[in-house]
Parts: structure tokens; sequence; C-alpha cells
């Protein structure tokens, strides 16, 4: 007692008023750094985007902008909405989530502009950018899916990475073998599932930590396909890793429509079943009975299995379908992007499908976008490389981590996953 | 409908929960099962739901044999059961919830959930429940969070409804409300299973008590039965229910808290604004529903909480912002609700236990190492002492029973001199013998000169142990009120009522005492 006698003075009402600064401090430093490089730094001339190309059927006109006078706009606009979430935190409100939005959005405009003003030919084809976006987010959102699935169900799905790449190889070598495409599609399919079986039995039948038997399966897939690539497939890579491309189907009329016409209408038979996978897991997860009972699982699986829900048949289930999306979302890789199978191909793409799955707050269409974010960021770096930019190389790659880790960080609020994520079920 | 359980017996390993129980459930009963916690109950239950396969025994519906491989087989006999721990997912509306494993489905397995809100309104008229279908049911308070549980079981059309301690989570209100919704279902014709033990409830509802003890039925009971035969019968010897306990000789007042309150991370006021005293050499106890800022108050004075204003004093001097380290070493003693969770270290030896708050002191710290010892002969003379049913002191804390668990925690507390006693729950799931005894030792302590505070969602133990009585609601003092006052007054005051009104309205009804 005799180290506190004085009375030590109570703290006061205002210090003690929960507020969370974090938005505002967050905006306040972007803003300023967009009035400091995007404004002031501005380069003096006109940025074109291209809208379409001069032979298509539909040519709509370039978009020239000023890059000084979008700088400064886009500046000062931003300074006003950090002012703005300022002022509501301070008077103890929330702030909006349009001031984010179009924070975020200003940012975006803002940016593009300077960088591609400070290229060398300050000129950037803006359906191209958009459509190259999408696809290289295709193997993310079928791996993001793949995720939604079986952690909605309460099975952690860190397995993603193998998933894919397993898929990937078992498509490039089917493919290769029977000289179909969609033998390969197939076989991407089945492999996906193998890799969520074992996920599966471990995690749901033997209680095993998920996370564990997650990245043991990662890095099993990586050696096993690693070795059988560099024992198989080099030897004789005409026979085994030479698979026939899956073919781009155009829809007539709606192909030709600019911008969104090649991004919807102008792609593989993967790039149509993630749109229909999206949609379907969607409608599915939170408005049919499997959907109910999946996300109860989820929750509170003692719950269910008191309604009578057979809770580790349905998280097995869900995890094996989550295989099967997984894996279409692979063969992406051999029979899309490239043709053939290389080691360690997919270079982390099931991790970030899983940061896409959690920025998107385990829902299917937020995982899409936050998929589709992380597709720009990449396809953005690729861009830029090629127009010449001054920001160096090496931190234009970097552009889609530094991004997600952003987005993880729980940058637009904190997400809620599923209650029961990653616990197993043991009955009694 | 009639339900028979034939000799169900249930073990788990080599504990047996359940020995050879028989039970008949007739129609349109109320059947209390009445004892313990720990006596094997709820695993009764949970063998007629489907959730434990009997070890033996059968379960007769209509004279019938019938056997539930899982909750899906008893629901379809007509068994619906509301659980302790409520099985609603926080996240899902109340339709949703209800229609969970009995979805109405349109076409391709889509789901009706228009069809569900009607059936949901239809019942919930039909008993007075005023339940939207569309509510979550995390936002819902709990009182009607139970009425989803029972429209579940009434879509599912049960015949037989087991009540598993439903009166646990409830204000005395509420549990009011509880009692009439019963007496409505038994109108209908349907059986309930109230399982408690309450022994007022279970006495004023019942038409017929069985009461089990240690896994076996040791009796019927008529409810017209007396408390203490029903008391003994539960705990197997005679019980003395009252605690024999001078009348407190209150001293200086040297606890004060001013104004105190404490907000949650979401900027509510769990705690607000609260003043209160309590002098030496008495017992002040906090009463109050569960959830209404007892966990956060108590917390707060031990420095557990952020974003705490006011003040609170212990001899003149200010505890809040200072350590929890700080907080003990000025003489302040702490038995928190939970006792398995942050009372004991489950994995660590008695001996160990009993040291936690001193193990940096001497004699059981010898510079960078610790006495053996002194730990062992300190254990040695406290499990003595307060009797702790141990094989010796070096089992690990979570093995012993809750009874046992709670005494270690209390030893290690009472093992220095105190300035000022919190105890949050000090019997919560614990046996009746060792009730008497934590009791008479918290007493003890007031008759030392100890100022004391004692946090209880149970009356009973609020009206036993109490000399003034703080009522919380919502994290506002109702008011404080002394330790004679009826539970009539008490309980307006626990839904929200403050003290002078209550006080007045209970002295113009005169309501019987439950």
């Amino acid at each position: 007692m005799s180290t506190a006698t004085t009375s030590a003075p109570a703290r006061s009402a205002s210090d003690a008023t929960v507020r969370s600064w974090k938005n505002p401090i967050i905006l306040s430093v972007v803003a300023l750094f967009a009035l400091l490089v995007f404004a002031i730094g501005a380069p003096g001339n006109d940025v074109t985007f291209r809208l379409s190309e001069e032979n298509d059927p539909i040519v709509l006109p370039s978009i020239v902008v000023s890059a000084p006078v979008i700088g400064w706009v886009a500046a000062l606009a931003m300074i006003a909405l950090a002012a703005l979430a300022i002022l509501r935190t301070r008077s103890g409100r929330k702030i909006p989530v349009w001031v984010l939005a179009v924070f975020a959005v200003l940012f975006l405009i803002a940016f593009l502009t300077w960088v591609v003003g400070s290229a060398r030919t300050p000129n950037v084809a803006l359906y191209g950018l958009l459509a190259g976006s999408v696809t290289l987010a295709v193997p993310l959102i079928f791996g993001s899916l793949s995720g939604v699935l079986c952690e909605r169900s309460g099975v952690v799905n860190i397995a993603i990475e193998g998933q894919l790449l397993f898929g990937a190889f078992a498509a490039a070598v089917a493919a290769s073998l029977s000289g179909s495409a969609f033998v390969g599609l197939l076989a991407a399919a089945v492999a996906g599932v193998l890799v969520s079986l074992v996920l599966a039995v471990f995690s749901i039948r033997y209680v095993v930590n998920q996370v564990i038997v997650g990245v043991v399966l990662n890095v099993l897939v990586s050696g096993l396909t690693g070795f059988l690539f560099s024992a198989v497939l080099s030897e004789d890579s005409e026979r085994w890793n030479s698979p026939p491309r899956l073919p781009v189907i155009e829809i007539p009329l709606l192909a030709d429509i600019p911008v969104i016409g090649p991004i919807l209408f102008q792609q593989t038979i993967v790039g149509y079943l993630m749109y229909i996978a999206v949609a379907v897991v969607y409608v599915a997860l939170y408005h049919s009975r499997w959907g109910l009972r999946t996300r109860a699982v989820g929750e509170h699986p003692k719950a269910a299995d008191t309604l009578g829900v057979n809770v580790n048949r349905m998280r097995f289930m869900n995890v094996l379908l989550a295989g099967v999306v997984a894996g279409i979302g692979g063969s992406f890789f051999t029979l899309v992007a490239v043709s053939g199978f290389g080691r360690d191909m997919t270079a982390g793409q099931g991790y970030i499908a899983l940061a896409a799955l959690i920025f998107g707050r385990w829902n299917p269409i937020g995982a899409f976008f936050a998929a589709l974010l992380f597709g720009f960021a990449t396809n953005l770096s690729n861009v830029l490389s090629l127009l010449g930019t001054p920001v160096p190389d090496q931190f234009l790659r970097m552009l889609p981590y530094v991004v997600t880790v952003f987005a993880v960080a729980g940058l637009v609020g904190r997400s809620r996953a599923p209650g029961a994520s990653g616990i197993p079920y043991i009955k009694g | 409908m009639k339900l028979e359980l034939i000799g169900i017996t249930k073990r788990f390993g080599s504990l047996v929960a359940n020995d050879h129980i028989d039970l008949v459930v007739e129609p349109g009963q109320v059947h209390s099962l009445l004892g313990e916690n720990g006596a094997g109950k709820s695993t009764l239950m949970n063998v007629l739901y489907g959730l434990y396969d009997p070890t033996e025994g059968e379960i007769l519906v209509n004279d019938k044999p019938v056997t539930f491989k899982g909750p899906g087989d008893a629901m379809a006999a007509g068994i619906g059961m509301v659980h302790q721990h409520f099985m609603l997912v926080p996240v899902f509306t109340v339709a949703e919830n209800v229609a969970l494993g009995n979805e109405a489905t349109k076409a391709g397995g889509m789901l009706d959930l228009q069809e569900t809100r009607t059936r949901i309104r239809r019942i919930s008229d039909q008993y007075g429940f005023d339940v939207d279908p569309d509510a979550v049911v995390e936002d819902l308070p709990v009182g009607v969070q139970q009425r989803v549980e029972i429209i579940k079981a009434l879509v599912r059309d049960a015949e037989v409804l087991i009540l598993d301690e439903p009166t646990a989570v409830l204000t005395p209100k509420e549990t009011d409300e509880l009692l009439g919704i019963m007496a409505q279902l038994k109108a209908d014709g349907k059986s309930i299973v109230f399982i408690s033990h309450k022994l007022r409830e279970v006495k004023a509802v019942s038409d017929v008590i069985t009461v089990v003890r240690r896994g076996k039925v040791v009796g019927t009971a008529d409810p017209s039965a007396p408390t203490t035969e029903l008391a003994s019968l539960m705990v197997g010897r005679s019980v003395s229910l009252t605690l024999d306990k001078k009348p407190a000789t209150p001293g200086e007042v040297t606890f004060r808290v001013q104004d105190l309150t404490v907000q949650a991370a979401n900027g509510q006021h769990v705690v607000d604004g609260l003043s209160f005293e309590v002098a030496e050499g008495e017992i002040l106890a906090i009463a109050g529903v569960q959830g209404n800022g007892q966990t956060e108050l108590t917390e707060a004075i031990m420095g557990l909480q952020d974003h705490v204003t006011g003040s609170i004093t212990l001899n003149g001097n200010q505890l809040l912002g200072r350590s929890v380290k700080e907080v003990i070493r000025a003489g302040v003693g702490f038995v928190p609700e939970d006792r398995s969770v942050e009372g004991l270290v489950g994995t660590f030896s008695v001996a160990e236990n009993l040291i936690l708050n001193r193990y940096d002191d001497a004699p059981f710290a010898k510079g960078l190492s610790m006495s053996q010892s002194a730990m062992e002969q300190n254990a040695q003379e406290k499990i003595a002492e307060y009797d702790v049913r141990t094989q010796s002191a070096q089992s690990a804390a979570g093995t012993l029973s809750g009874g046992n668990q709670q005494k270690v925690v209390m030893a290690r507390e009472f093992s220095r001199p105190l300035k000022l006693f919190i105890a949050s729950q000090p019997t919560r799931g614990v046996d009746v013998g060792s009730i008497e005894f934590l009791h008479r030792r918290i007493v003890a302590e007031r008759d030392g000169g100890t100022p004391v505070i004692i946090v209880s969602t149970e009356l009973d133990e609020v009206l036993e142990l109490a000399d003034r009585i703080a009522v919380l609601y919502r994290g506002h003092l109702m008011g404080i009120v002394p330790g004679t006052v009826s539970r009539d007054v008490l309980g307006l005051m626990m839904a929200g009522m403050p003290a002078d009104e209550a006080l007045a309205q209970a002295h113009d009804v005169q309501g019987g005492d439950l």
C-alpha cells in the first residue's frame, strides 16, 4: 500500500472515449501524399486513355485528360474527404462508407493519371488494362470461391495454393496425353478434389489442425509436381507437357461492345465458368437449403447438429466441392494463360486468393471484387513496366502484395469470420 | 404422447453419468427433474434427445420402443429440447434459425422463408410470444431468444418439450412469463420436462418431481413437499439452507466508487455512472441478471478494463489507472466469475495455483528460483484448512471438481491480509455442501473487518449473504437496498425499476413470496 500513497488523478472522460482514429489518420496521410506527388509532382502533359482499337466494330473516342488538372482536383477532393473523416470522428460519429469508396476511386484515378502521364508514352489502352485484370483474376476468383465454400462450413482452407497447382499440373498432363483441353479441365477438377480429400480426411475425420494440414498439403503438392516435372515432364515435354489451349468463345455481337465486351463475352470456357460459379455460389449460399445448412455448420455446428443436420458430412461435401472449384481454377494456368506446366507456376496465387476471401468478407461477391482488385494491381504493374514509368519495376511488382496487406489489415473495417471456422466439430 | 425411459445408463469411460434411470412422462404433465449440477440431468436429456447413445436401457414412446440415432429422430418422434446454452446461430435471423434442418423449400432446394415466417407468426400469436421473424438473433434479449427456441420445437410439432435449466439466464419477471408459457403449453396437452436445481421454481410448476443424485434417481416427490425435504433429497444429507450469520458491524467506509463508467470497445456504456461505498465489516451484494455490467464493474476495479472513467479509491488511494498487480498489492482479493478460465491455470498443480498471487514473494521466491518446499508446505496447510478433495497437492487443478476448484481459488485469495474482497459468482456450479463452507468463509472474512463485495445472479445467494444489496440493470445502479428486502423488490429492480419505485410498488401489492 505504501507504493500508492498519493491519489492519482482519475482519467478524464475524453481520454477514455472509444474512438478509432485509424481511418482518419490513414486518409490524411494518403491525401497528403496525393497532394505532394499527384498534384505538385504532376507531369505537365496530357494523358490518353484508349477505350477501343481503330479496327474494332465500334470505335469509342479516347479520353484525353490533363495530368496536373486531374492531380490537383483529385488531391484537393481527397483532402476534403479526409477533413470530413476527421470531423466525423471527432464528433464521435461513424465515417460513412461512401467517403472511403469515393476516396479510393479518386486515389486510383489520380494515381493512374500520374503514373501513365510520367511514362515515356503517356498513352494506355484502358480496355486492355481492365480485360487483363479480369484474366489475371480468374484463378484468384476460383481460389477464393474454394475458400468461401470451405470456411463457410467451418474448415479453414490454406490448401488453395496446392489445389490450384495440382489442378494446373493435372490439366497439363491430361490434356497433353489425350490431346483434348476439355479432358484437361476434367482432370483439373479431379486433382483439386484429391487435394481436398486429404484436407477433409485429416481435418474432419482425424481432427488435425487445419492450418497445418493445409500448409503441409501445399508443400507436398509443390514437391510432388516439381519432382514429376523434372523427372517425367521435362524428359519428353512433347508427349507430357504440351497441352492444347482452351479456345476463346466469342459471343456474337455482345463481344463487340467496347470495354465490357472483351471482359464478359470473349472468354474461354474457364472464364465463363468463373462468372457462373460466383453467381451460383452466391445464390445457393444465401437462398438455398444447402446454403443455410452450410452457414449454420460454419457458425454454430452444435445448433445445426441438434436440428438433425449432419455437421461433418456437410463439411466433408463442401470441402470436396471446393476442390472441384479450385481445381478448375488451376487449369487456367496451363490451358488458358500459357500452354504447359512449369514448376511452382501458381507462385503464391492461392495465398492471394485467401486474402481476397478475407477482404471480401467471406462473401462470394465480395471475394470476386477483391480478387478483381488484386488482378488489376498485378496487371497494372505489368502494363506500366511496358510503358516505361519512372517508378522502379521492383516497386510496381510489389503493388499487388502491398494492396493485399492493406486490404487484409482491415482498411475497410473489421471483417467477421464464420464463428466456427477452423474449429473441428466433435460430437458430445 | 407418453414418454418412458427404462433403465437408462450412460457411461463415459469409467464415469457413470446415468445409472439405470427410470422416468415416465405422462401427457399434459410438467415433470421436473431436480438435481445438483453434475447430477446427470443434462446427460439424461441428451440421451433422450438422441445426442448421446445410451450405454444400456431403452426409450418408449406411446409404449413402443424407439432408438434415436440423432436429434433428427427424436424430433420426428415429437421431442423438442430447449438447451441450457441456446442452440441458435447468432448471425441468422429468427426465420433462418427456425427453418434450419426443417426447411420449407421451393423448386431446386431454394429456401421458402415466407412459409417459415408464416408458421412463426402463427405460433407467436397463439402463445403471445411477440417475436419478429426477421430479427437477427444476436440482437434479441435472452428471454426472446428462449422463445425462439420454443418456437423451433413447436414448429416441428413437439409433443414433449425438454427445458434444460431454462430460468438460469432470465430475470425474475421473464421467469414468471416463462412459467406462464409452460402453463399454456400444458393446457394444450404438451408434456414438459423441466430441469432445474432451483427448488422454488420446481415446486411452483411441477406435477411430479423426480430427484436425481450422482446419476441415480433417488426418489420422487410431490410439489407440496417442504423445501428442506427436497433439498436434503437432492444433496443426500440434511442441509441447513440458512446461514447463521451475526448482524454486520460496519466500521469505517474504506472503499469508494464514484461516477464509474466503463465503455465497451463499441462505445456502449456497459457500466454507467456508478457510485457506491463499502464499509469495513460489511457485505455488499451486487445483484442483477447476467450481463448487466457486473463483469465489467469487477474487472474495472481490478484494472482489467480499458476505457474506464470516474474514481475508485481504497483507503483513500486511487486504484483507477493502476495495473492489476498494483491493485492486488493494494490488498484486493478477487475471485473471478469463471474459475476454469480466469481463476485457475487448469494444467498447473494445486500447489502452484495456490500461490499464483504470491509467487514472487518470500517464502516462495528465492532469488531467481522458487522454493518447492515452501510451496508444498503452503499447499498442505491450505488443503487441510479448506478441506480440498484432491489426490495430492501435485494434481492438476483442472482435474478437481467444481467445488474443490473454487475452494482452491478462495484459499489463495484469503491467504494474505485483505483490504477488500471481491467474489464474482462465488458458488456457481458448486455442490450444496461446498456452498455452505464457502459462504461461512466469506462471512468470516467480513467479521474479520474486511469490506466484501459479492457479485451474484442467484437471488438466494444474494439474500443469504448480503448486508446491503446493489442492483445493476444495463450498467445503471437501480439503487441500494438493505439485505432484508423481499424478493419481489429485487425482482422489480432487476427488471429495471429504481429502488424507491420498486419498494413502493411491492408495498402496495404485497405479492406472495413465490
